[in-house]
């Protein structure tokens, strides 16, 4: 269990305020002059041995990412995006960070700009978040007046200049190319690969697109140290996380915690645990939308970290824990998720555009039951046909909760099969 | 120089290749859908799909550049199964009416179905169905048959220059359509019909006339402006059906534009397909005996010096030959190929010719146009010219004339002579953009030649030429632009007023005056009839057009398509158009009819077949024989300055639709001018007729 002292997000309840003034007294902005006098490589070094990954999804260590930018700029300016459009379902600790911890954002940025020789950063906000927007422009507006921001920010002598832009609800946005392509004034469409935004992004200059969480984290790291931030969690999976407790809880809720928690005891101790008892737990998402579901057996004694999970074949993903009870109907509450990535597939490549559509509506089916047999096998092959074969992961992302649940419920669906059937046959 | 392994074939590529293109140097053949040569890659279908070493996933092998070492294979069970995959995705929406489909037997879909796909259907959810789009009087759609690879997207926005056509929704919901559903209000519009690999885009003229394999095929060449597009003429018995490009990179890539492809209706109607003879003021059917007695009696009883010939914008070389020779027979000198009165002929060749050549445009680093349209005047050059202004850095484009949208920025110099004034004697900025350019070009086109001022128009371009030293022995940057297939040929076998002699302004006016009585207008319908006055006119053509109604004696004549002719284009390449069809009714090829008027005449040419008269023409003009080849033009004469008039320089072309007898004649091209042409477009109210 995580103890107070350690706590990156003091203020992720926003029982303090986000004014600047608050966040100060929290300890933000402390002698920032002094670790951007650091230097640029002691800054990314001491980023790689955090152990710091993405906190975004996808898990790449952070400090590699940085360390991709050209060291010495070509005459392109080089950009820092920060990823605010926390879109997956079951996902809300951006928001909070958002709301309520601001600087700790803003004084990331400037710090991991410097680290990767950018004079400018945007935050890409969702669409959905219009108070959250409102915060964070305040925010910067107030480190702005502040001199924390703009030439000479905060005294270290980097010209510094960031800016907030507001998306328009479009979960793809939240994919790091399309979210590039948006902020652009394109259709939010993912681009190829390669060229990795290292080398060609943000108008074709090398800009590094991090996730909120991973941007607000790393002032603390750098002032207490790599050290101290990796000796939290496990090994490869160092630190603290901001997990989003939802679903069938008894107190749904944020958390900060030590990486590699089990996850059983996650639930109970902060989210007041299941609903009914832990024997009344059927399964449980602990990723967001989109990794697969785990089955009680696996919950009883799982880890909470990317290795842990990625070992019972599904993944930490944004941490966003998605709880469900034996009143949940599984199939067609994987259904709902299928709807959602059929609903917000870009539609640019074919097997995302096609196969989406397609499995949500095979989906449906098997919801009421009726199906053959077959189409199970038949559902999950489609799946594979899926996956890995997009431009983007939101064919994966699509693909796999349908894995989760064939591969732990595949005989809830025999059954409902079944069922119908046989009440097809009494009938007759 | 990436060296990398395809199917245990080791190639080596060029920098910058994609892995489709190095598995196509190694002989494996990768399907595709959305990948295009000659557009910006999509890599959106997945049809491509290969196994790469050290990848764990399938790579899209048309986005992902040849890296050396790399080991590909695409003959696995796991590329297999990606392309089964893909195939099956695209087939579930789409529509099984490939028998009804006008795509049908030229579909890539059914095509790679067939090489690729798997037997059967899986899908059993009801299938998506998409709403038609507008897209004009040519492009029909089916909507619900797309594919989504946005060939068509890009290729509006890319070569054609009109960035009208999007896609609309997301997912499955994802819908390709035109700017508010109009008309894409290009000249290139229909190049998106060839390049949808399915049936979404089919030709709206020719909805299901005729299945490809009915058709056919002949390659030829096309008359409809001065670029010489290579064309096939797609033809089912002795009807034209369809006109589709062929590739020359040298000339019109793959595009033809709206009109290339269109005509082929106009050769159907309007036709002129026996002679006629006026008698007292009417036209009425003869023979061809009569029609030549009515001619020889005229001319016979008429000196020679009051005889004069004017060739029209469709005249193949060999006509020209035939007539300049007839007319050289009875000893007249007064004989035009310049319809418009455009003043050419005076500087050589080298100062008729569109020097740098149409692929050399993408050479330059500064053009400047002057008096030209390239837009409507020649718009496969047009997209030459985009196509180098998209390559980004270094190409500065400026205009003297008219203010058009010509689908890239360009500087607007100034309307007229007086601008030209400035850049000749070098007190305009733009000079030094031209004499800092390494390669500069300039294109002057028919509008500024045109008018009585034209000779010192053109000696004032060819000295802002001179003084940028754009012409030099390694580049040639003097361009005229030509609107008439026939004319480079007509100037290079001198179908030119002799010493002293008429132009096509002293021919009308001489008529007019009564000097002139006899007119012979090989397919010359460009002409202000009325001032013919009381000529006696002999009109030998296709159509029923200006000059067959003025005509005193019809003669019926073959159309581009209906005979082998040879065409010089405005670079100076010399290419032949063959014979796809035969000419209706008694309509004879033209050099024959006018082989056998000379016959009665008394003064039968000195040749009995086609290659005859072609060796006569070579010896002529020897580079009329070297066919798709550009003879070097040699020097440009030095020009004389004088004084230019006042007035600015207007456009040739007016409405791009209508600009000849057989375009006139097509009703798929009267409706694109009512609809595309912006005067027309601006008049209609939807109850004005």
């Amino acid at each position: 269990m995580l103890e107070d002292k350690d706590r990156i997000f003091t203020n992720l309840y926003g029982l303090d305020g986000w004014e600047l003034k608050s966040a100060q007294r929290r300890g933000d902005w402390d002698s920032t002059a002094a670790i951007i006098g650091k230097g640029r490589d002691w800054i990314i070094d001491e980023m790689k041995k955090s152990g710091l990954r993405g906190r975004g999804g996808a898990g790449f260590p952070t400090g590699l990412k940085w360390s991709f930018m050209p060291k010495e700029s070509d005459g392109r300016p080089h950009y820092l995006v920060v990823n605010a459009d926390e879109s997956e379902p079951g996902t809300c600790k951006d928001r909070e960070i958002l709301r309520h911890d601001p600087q700790k954002l803003i004084e990331g940025c400037l710090i991991a700009s410097f680290a990767m020789n950018a004079h400018v950063a945007y935050i890409y906000v969702r669409g959905e978040f219009i108070r959250e927007r409102e915060v964070l422009q305040a925010a910067v507006d107030e480190a702005y007046a502040a001199g924390l921001l703009g030439k000479n920010a905060a005294g270290s002598g980097w010209d510094f200049d960031l800016y907030v832009h507001h998306g328009a609800g479009a979960y793809i946005c939240g994919e790091e190319t399309a979210l590039l392509e948006s902020l652009e004034g394109k259709k939010g469409m993912p681009r190829l690969k390669p060229p990795f935004p290292a080398n060609c992004g943000l108008y074709g200059a090398p800009t590094t697109v991090n996730n909120v969480e991973s941007i607000a984290v790393a002032p603390t790291i750098l002032r207490r140290g790599a050290t101290w931030f990796a000796g939290l969690g496990r090994p490869n999976n160092t630190g603290t996380k901001i997990f989003s407790i939802s679903g069938h809880v008894n107190n749904p809720c944020n958390v900060e915690e030590e990486m590699g928690i089990p996850l059983r005891e996650l639930i109970d101790r902060h989210a007041g645990g299941v609903r009914g008892g832990w024997d009344n737990l059927l399964a449980v998402i602990p990723g967001g939308s989109s990794v697969p579901l785990l089955p009680k057996q696996i919950c009883d004694d799982v880890l909470m970290d990317f290795d842990s999970l990625k070992a019972v074949q599904s993944g930490l993903g944004t941490a966003a824990v998605i709880v469900m009870d034996k009143s949940t109907d599984v199939i067609k509450a994987i259904a709902r998720l299928s709807a959602f990535y059929k609903h917000e597939s870009c539609g640019q490549c074919t097997p995302c555009r096609e196969g989406t559509g397609w499995m949500w509506r095979v989906m449906e089916r098997l919801v009421s039951g009726e199906a053959a047999v077959e189409e199970i096998d038949m559902l999950l092959d489609v799946t594979k046909r899926v996956e890995g074969h997009t431009i983007c992961a939101l064919g994966d992302a699509a693909a796999w909760p349908i894995q989760g649940l064939i591969r732990h419920f595949r005989g809830t669906i025999e059954e409902r099969i079944a069922d119908k059937r046989g009440v097809q046959v009494a009938a007759e | 120089m990436p060296k990398l392994t395809v199917d245990g074939i080791e190639v080596e590529v060029e920098n910058g290749a994609t892995l489709l293109q190095a598995c196509e140097e190694a002989g494996a053949e990768i399907p595709r859908f959305c990948y295009h040569e000659r557009l910006s890659i999509a890599g959106n279908c997945r049809m491509c799909l290969v196994e790469v070493e050290k990848s764990p996933k399938p790579v899209a092998s048309c986005a992902m550049p040849a890296g050396d070492g790399m080991v590909v294979r695409t003959n696995t069970p796991q590329v297999k199964r990606a392309r089964e995959g893909v195939m099956e995705f695209l087939l579930i929406n789409h529509p099984l009416d490939c028998p009804i489909c006008d795509q049908g037997g030229e579909c890539d879909l059914q095509d790679q179905s067939m090489a690729y796909g798997m037997d059967g259907s899986r899908f059993i959810e009801n299938k998506r169905a998409v709403e038609e789009k507008f897209m004009g009087p040519l492009v029909k759609t089916v909507m619900t048959r797309c594919i989504q690879c946005t060939r068509c997207v890009r290729f509006a926005s890319e070569v054609a220059g009109v960035p009208e056509i999007g896609a609309i929704g997301r997912g499955e919901d994802m819908e390709i359509t035109t700017y508010l559903e109009q008309a894409l209000t290009s000249e290139l519009s229909a190049n998106i019909v060839d390049l949808c690999p399915v049936g979404a885009l089919t030709f709206k003229p020719t909805a299901f006339t005729a299945r490809p394999w009915e058709l056919r095929k002949t390659e030829s060449i096309d008359v409809m402006d001065a670029v010489g597009s290579n064309i096939r003429v797609d033809t089912r018995g002795r009807e034209v059906i369809r006109v589709l490009p062929r590739l020359n990179d040298d000339v019109n890539e793959e595009w033809i534009s709206d009109k290339t492809r269109f005509i082929a209706d106009g050769l159907k109607t309007q036709r002129l397909d026996k002679p006629f003879i006026r008698e007292n003021g009417k036209l009425r059917p003869a023979t061809w005996d009569e029609a030549f007695a009515a001619i020889a009696t005229k001319i016979k009883s008429t000196d020679a010096s009051r005889i004069a010939a004017i060739a029209g914008d469709l005249a193949c070389a060999e006509s020209m030959k035939a007539l300049k020779d007839l007319m050289g027979g009875l000893g007249s000198p007064h004989l035009d190929c310049r319809q418009d009165g455009a003043k050419l002929g005076k500087h050589g060749r080298a100062g008729y010719l569109f020097n740098s050549t149409i692929a050399g445009i993408e050479d330059a680093d500064a053009i400047l146009i002057i008096g030209a349209d390239p837009r409507r005047e020649a718009p496969i050059l047009n997209a030459r010219i985009l196509k180098r202004a998209r390559q980004g850095a270094g190409v500065d484009i400026a205009v003297v004339g008219p203010n058009l949208d010509l689908t890239y920025p360009y500087e607007h110099l100034g309307a007229g002579p007086q601008t030209l004034k400035e850049l000749a004697d070098g007190s305009h900025k733009f000079v030094a953009t031209l004499n800092d350019a390494k390669n500069p070009l300039i294109i002057i086109g028919q509008g500024a030649l045109a008018r009585a001022d034209g000779e010192a128009v053109m000696a004032a371009a060819i000295t802002v030429a001179r003084n940028a030293n754009a012409v030099r022995a390694d580049w040639n940057g003097f361009n005229v632009l030509h609107t008439a297939a026939s004319r480079v040929a007509g100037l290079d076998l001198g179908f030119l007023p002799g010493e002293g002699a008429r132009d096509v302004a002293g021919i009308l006016d001489g008529a007019g005056k009564g000097d002139i009585e006899v007119v012979y207008l090989l397919g010359a319908d460009e002409i202000d009839m009325a001032k013919l006055g009381n000529a006696f006119v002999i009109y030998q053509g296709t159509h029923g057009d200006a000059g067959a109604h003025r005509a005193d004696v019809i003669l019926p004549a073959a159309a581009y398509t209906e005979k082998s002719s040879t065409w010089v284009n405005t670079e100076g390449r010399v290419q032949i158009g063959a014979r796809a069809a035969f000419p209706p009714g008694e309509a004879r090829e033209d050099w024959t009819i006018l082989r056998a008027l000379s016959a009665v005449l008394g003064s039968a040419l000195p040749y009995d077949d086609l290659a005859a008269l072609r060796r006569a023409m070579a010896t002529d003009v020897p580079h009329l024989a070297e066919r798709d080849e550009i003879a070097p033009a040699g020097d440009l004469a030095e020009p004389v300055l004088v004084a230019m008039g006042t007035e600015p320089f207007d456009t040739m072309i007016k409405d791009f639709y209508l600009t000849n007898p057989i375009a006139r004649a097509s009703k798929v091209m009267a409706e694109c001018s009512a609809s595309l042409t912006p005067d027309n477009r601006e008049g209609a109210t939807g109850t004005h007729g």
